[in-house]
């Protein structure tokens, strides 16, 4: 019938005329830019960071991050605590992950005071050291999802992270803020049943990771949200001082527990480091999947050869570190958290350096997000992974 | 980058005394002093004019392409201890005689910066004296773009100056904010107004007499 084919190709005529006029109408309308402020209460900035972003249509032109509203002073007070007040302060620069940022600043004045600790306290703050990575990264890969817009994984993690937390608290006392490392040793041996009591939970853990792997990294919506999005090149990675896995997930192999040699027990076991040649936001957050499955094994492998001792060395009871500069920097669940510790040989520091992962590794925000999707501000951010107290310190 | 490719079981201290020697033949005499702790660390200190230079050098010539972070020391003595002195009585003579650390140094401020090599993971302290009465320096952000916001919060607390930053907004504080908080002689205001109550570190344990060997099993 000639009248359905007329029909046909009006409609089609109907809408090519359309698309050319849509198509004129976007050459010919200027379009003004835009100005988008996320934050600084935004659920996708964990804490209170500020994002302004100007906007040409869909794309991001320019990205400025602005912090600062959790900024305390933390580099100002240590210069008026003692050695050992300082871990309580510290404590809270990365609060998912506290025990981890006290290690390097212990091994910093142990360093200027050429001491050890007694290799089963080394071994210990090890497995502490790890079960923060776990619970940090645990939290990190099942907030994921919520960035996203799948709700379920963060359930799962909460859960799974309060195993974590328990061991945590079962051994130092405090869920959240240990402070239980000490000059020279720790605060006290494990508790009886906690290594029993770890491997029960590590095996969750393993549980708790093979389900995100499924239920997330699987997905196809998960998948071309994050492939290829927010690639981030080696060169300019290492430029901008990424580290952990943001800078694995760029392609470069390097590991501060592997790479270096500190009085730890890392270089007693076998384990591996994962790293991506991606760089992009997927390249990220698998590499922290990865590194959660790998921190089990760790643990696992340490509660395996725990030696036998005391968990303190011979300090004396008042501590004056001797006057000298140190440097010492650890793999934290975030990336390189170290500090530059200027002492004059008094009760307390001189000067201490915080230098805190998260601070370098958003100042590549304004790099990375220029010329992005506004959707995809919250992925790169959320694969960027960052804690507002290690911003702001 | 560096032609010297990493060789795996160089000792410490050949591979840190090469990067000071490297660093004398690119800066000459703007290298100013040299500390190297064998095996553990290294320290350098340029000269302020040279201090762009520097870090070409370290990136561009020497491999150090990872940049770690950016700071500065006030080596001043804090004219108000810690804070934890008597208000009604007189202030305490302070021994006030400036004494800088490793690898020396003529003025009150100094700059640090430490770089690392991402294939042999030795990093290079880099020390730099800045002047009371100019404290400015060329900005580093040509060398390594991760130094924008390192040099925003020196700014921001010491009051050093970068040449060539786009963008010395304060970080941390209001815009209006007066002073640079991480100078020695900026009081830390809450312990001005209300009396640290922490003065005692170590309160004797009770019975026990030990005062200087406790802590060790």
């Amino acid at each position: 019938m000639t009248s359905t084919e007329s029909l046909l190709d009006r409609r089609q005529m109907a809408y090519i005329a359309a698309q050319a006029s849509d198509a004129r109408v976007n050459v010919e309308l200027e379009t003004e830019g835009m100005t988008l402020n996320i934050g600084p209460q935004h659920p996708a900035t964990h804490g209170t960071l500020r994002i302004i972003a100007r906007l040409d249509g869909e794309q991001v032109v320019w990205a400025e991050p602005s912090c600062g509203y959790m900024h305390r002073g933390y580099e100002k007070l240590t210069e008026v605590r003692t050695y050992p007040q300082v871990t309580a302060l510290i404590n809270r620069i990365d609060w998912l992950g506290s025990f981890a940022n006290e290690v390097p600043f212990i091994l910093a004045a142990e360093k200027l005071m050429g001491i050890e600790a007694p290799p089963r306290a080394q071994w210990i703050r090890t497995i502490l050291f790890e079960l923060s990575r776990i619970a940090n990264v645990s939290l990190f890969l099942g907030d994921l999802g919520v960035q996203l817009g799948a709700v379920t994984p963060v359930f799962m993690a909460f859960r799974d992270r309060e195993y974590v937390l328990n061991l945590i608290e079962g051994a130092t006392g405090g869920r959240f803020h240990p402070n239980f490392d000490r000059i020279g040793g720790l605060k006290d041996d494990l508790p009886a049943g906690f290594i029993d009591e770890t491997r029960v939970v590590m095996k969750k853990l393993r549980n708790f990771c093979d389900e995100i792997e499924n239920l997330l990294f699987g997905n196809e919506i998960f998948q071309s949200r994050t492939r290829g999005i927010g690639v981030i090149p080696k060169d300019i990675a290492l430029q901008y001082g990424l580290s952990g896995a943001n800078l694995r997930a760029s392609g470069v192999d390097w590991d501060l527990r592997r790479d270096q040699r500190l009085p730890m027990a890392w270089d007693k076991i076998d384990w591996k480091v994962w790293t991506h040649p991606d760089g992009d936001s997927f390249a990220r957050c698998w590499i922290r999947l990865q590194e959660v499955r790998e921190s089990t094994r760790i643990v696992d492998q340490l509660l395996d050869g725990i030696p036998s001792g005391p968990v303190m060395a011979k300090v004396p009871r008042i501590i004056k570190v001797p006057e000298g500069e140190a440097w010492v920097s650890t793999e934290n669940p975030l990336g390189e958290m170290g500090y530059y510790v200027v002492s004059k040989g008094e009760l307390g520091p001189f000067r201490t350096k915080i230098r805190s992962a998260s601070f370098n590794n958003i100042s590549i925000v304004p790099w990375v997000l220029k010329g992005v999707y506004v959707p995809d501000i919250i992925t790169i951010l959320a694969s960027l992974y960052f804690i507002l107290g290690d911003i702001d310190r | 980058m560096s032609s010297d490719a990493p060789v795996a079981e160089i000792p410490g201290d050949t591979r840190r005394d090469r990067i000071v020697d490297d660093l004398r033949v690119h800066l000459g005499a703007s290298l100013l002093d040299s500390l190297v702790k064998p095996g553990d660390d290294v320290w350098v200190r340029v000269e302020a004019s040279a201090w762009r230079r520097a870090g070409e050098v370290l990136r561009h010539d020497m491999g150090f392409d990872y940049f770690c972070f950016l700071s500065a020391i006030d080596w001043l003595p804090s004219p108000y201890g810690k804070g934890e002195d008597d208000p009604t009585e007189p202030p305490p003579e302070r021994d006030d005689t400036i004494r800088q650390g490793y690898a020396g140094g003529q003025t009150r401020l100094q700059l640090l910066a430490r770089v690392v090599s991402s294939t042999d993971h030795i990093g290079v302290n880099v020390k730099c004296d800045v002047s009371d009465a100019d404290p400015s320096v060329e900005s580093w952000i040509p060398v390594y773009a991760g130094a924008n916001w390192h040099e925003r919060e020196t700014h921001e607390m010491f009051g050093i100056g970068f040449a060539g930053h786009p963008d010395l907004r304060n970080m941390y504080l209001p815009t209006e904010f007066e002073g640079h908080p991480l100078r020695k002689d900026f009081p830390l205001l809450a312990r001005m107004v209300k009396p640290w109550p922490g003065i005692v570190d170590v309160e004797p344990l009770p019975g026990g007499g030990d005062d200087e060997e406790g802590e060790g099993e």
